[in-house]
């Protein structure tokens, strides 16, 4: 089973909320998951449009929330919503977000390292999304992260585990849970990041942006499974030479 | 009186105070996180927080996102 911050999880896939063309979608999506903590984001109320509200469809029993601090380019001001997000009820959980160029939407290591070290002093269990890097995984487990969340490509981008080198040094380096977040576009990738070891993955655009949203997280969520369960099983080691599965004593009658 | 509320001009009655704000602008309270002149409001304080010519309001809540 998955444990983060002491917290028991039957199910290590986790989904995030965004992009999906309704509310209605959205939850049977989630229910079709099979998900126990979902991803949220803060953002200002638009005044236009007050009843357009998440928390009206979200069961707040049923999943954990996770908010995230997307939106935020430096430390500063992703401690500024990992707070808000906190005085609104969402807990002490929080995916830290600090991506400062719109383009790629990559993290800033430092300023994570930096919103971490503040947000695990003040009581939050803090999962930082960082690009692949062994020696920043390390780092932040150190500092008091409950889990970190390397990307397997940049976010929305669909292409799958790109990083999986950098993932797999991660996971044989890691004490705390290692969560593969951004980029996975298929049930395939969500399985490869489970093969190789991750504790669970997280997955939004790949579900909200496929034709049928509720079948795909079907999908991954059939796909988390025999994953984990390859890893568990303990795979066999690649080598460059064949080395032949019958017999080769025996053959003596055929020259 | 006027105040700023997410980024906006706004006119407010004299005396009012985030709670009846918040209820006036059809939000749930419960939902809703505020944020006055940089500072975090507890949802307990609402009731309380009168609010005061030219306050920078943020009212800020759960949406979408991964």
């Amino acid at each position: 089973m998955l444990t983060i911050a002491g917290h028991i999880f039957k199910s290590r896939l986790l989904v995030g909320t965004g992009k999906f063309a309704s509310a209605e979608v959205m939850c049977r999506a989630l229910e079709a998951s099979g998900s126990e903590m979902v991803t949220v984001a803060l953002r200002r109320v638009d005044l236009e449009d007050p009843s357009d509200d998440i928390m009206r469809v979200l069961d707040r029993s049923r999943y954990v929330f996770l908010p995230n601090t997307s939106g935020a380019r430096d430390a500063n001001e992703a401690v500024r919503l990992a707070r808000m997000a906190r005085a609104s009820g969402g807990g002490e959980w929080l995916k830290l977000e600090v991506t400062p160029d719109p383009r790629t939407l990559l993290p800033d290591p430092v300023e994570t390292l930096r919103a971490t070290e503040i947000l695990a002093a003040e009581g939050f269990k803090v999962l930082p999304y960082i690009n692949a890097d062994p020696i920043l995984a390390l780092r932040l487990q150190d500092v008091g992260a409950a889990a970190v969340m390397p990307l397997g490509a940049p976010i929305g981008t669909n292409q799958g585990l790109l990083t999986r080198f950098q993932v797999e040094i991660i996971i044989e380096q890691a004490r705390v849970p290692v969560i593969v977040d951004a980029g996975l576009g298929l049930p395939s990738h969500a399985a490869e990041a489970m093969e190789i070891g991750a504790d669970a993955v997280l997955v939004n655009t790949a579900i909200a942006g496929a034709g049928d949203p509720v079948r795909m997280a079907r999908a991954f969520a059939q796909a988390v499974e025999p994953g984990r369960a390859a890893f568990e099983a303990g795979a066999g080691r690649r080598q460059s030479r064949a080395d032949a599965s019958s017999p080769e004593a025996g053959l003596g009658f055929l020259r | 009186m006027k105040i700023i509320c997410n980024g906006k001009e706004m006119e407010v009655r004299d005396g009012a105070t985030l709670e009846e704000l918040i209820l006036e602008l059809q939000l749930n309270p419960a939902t809703v996180v505020a944020e006055c002149d940089g500072r975090i409001v507890l949802r307990e304080e609402y009731p309380q927080i009168f609010l005061r010519q030219g306050i920078v309001l943020e009212l800020i809540r759960f949406v979408g996102g991964g």
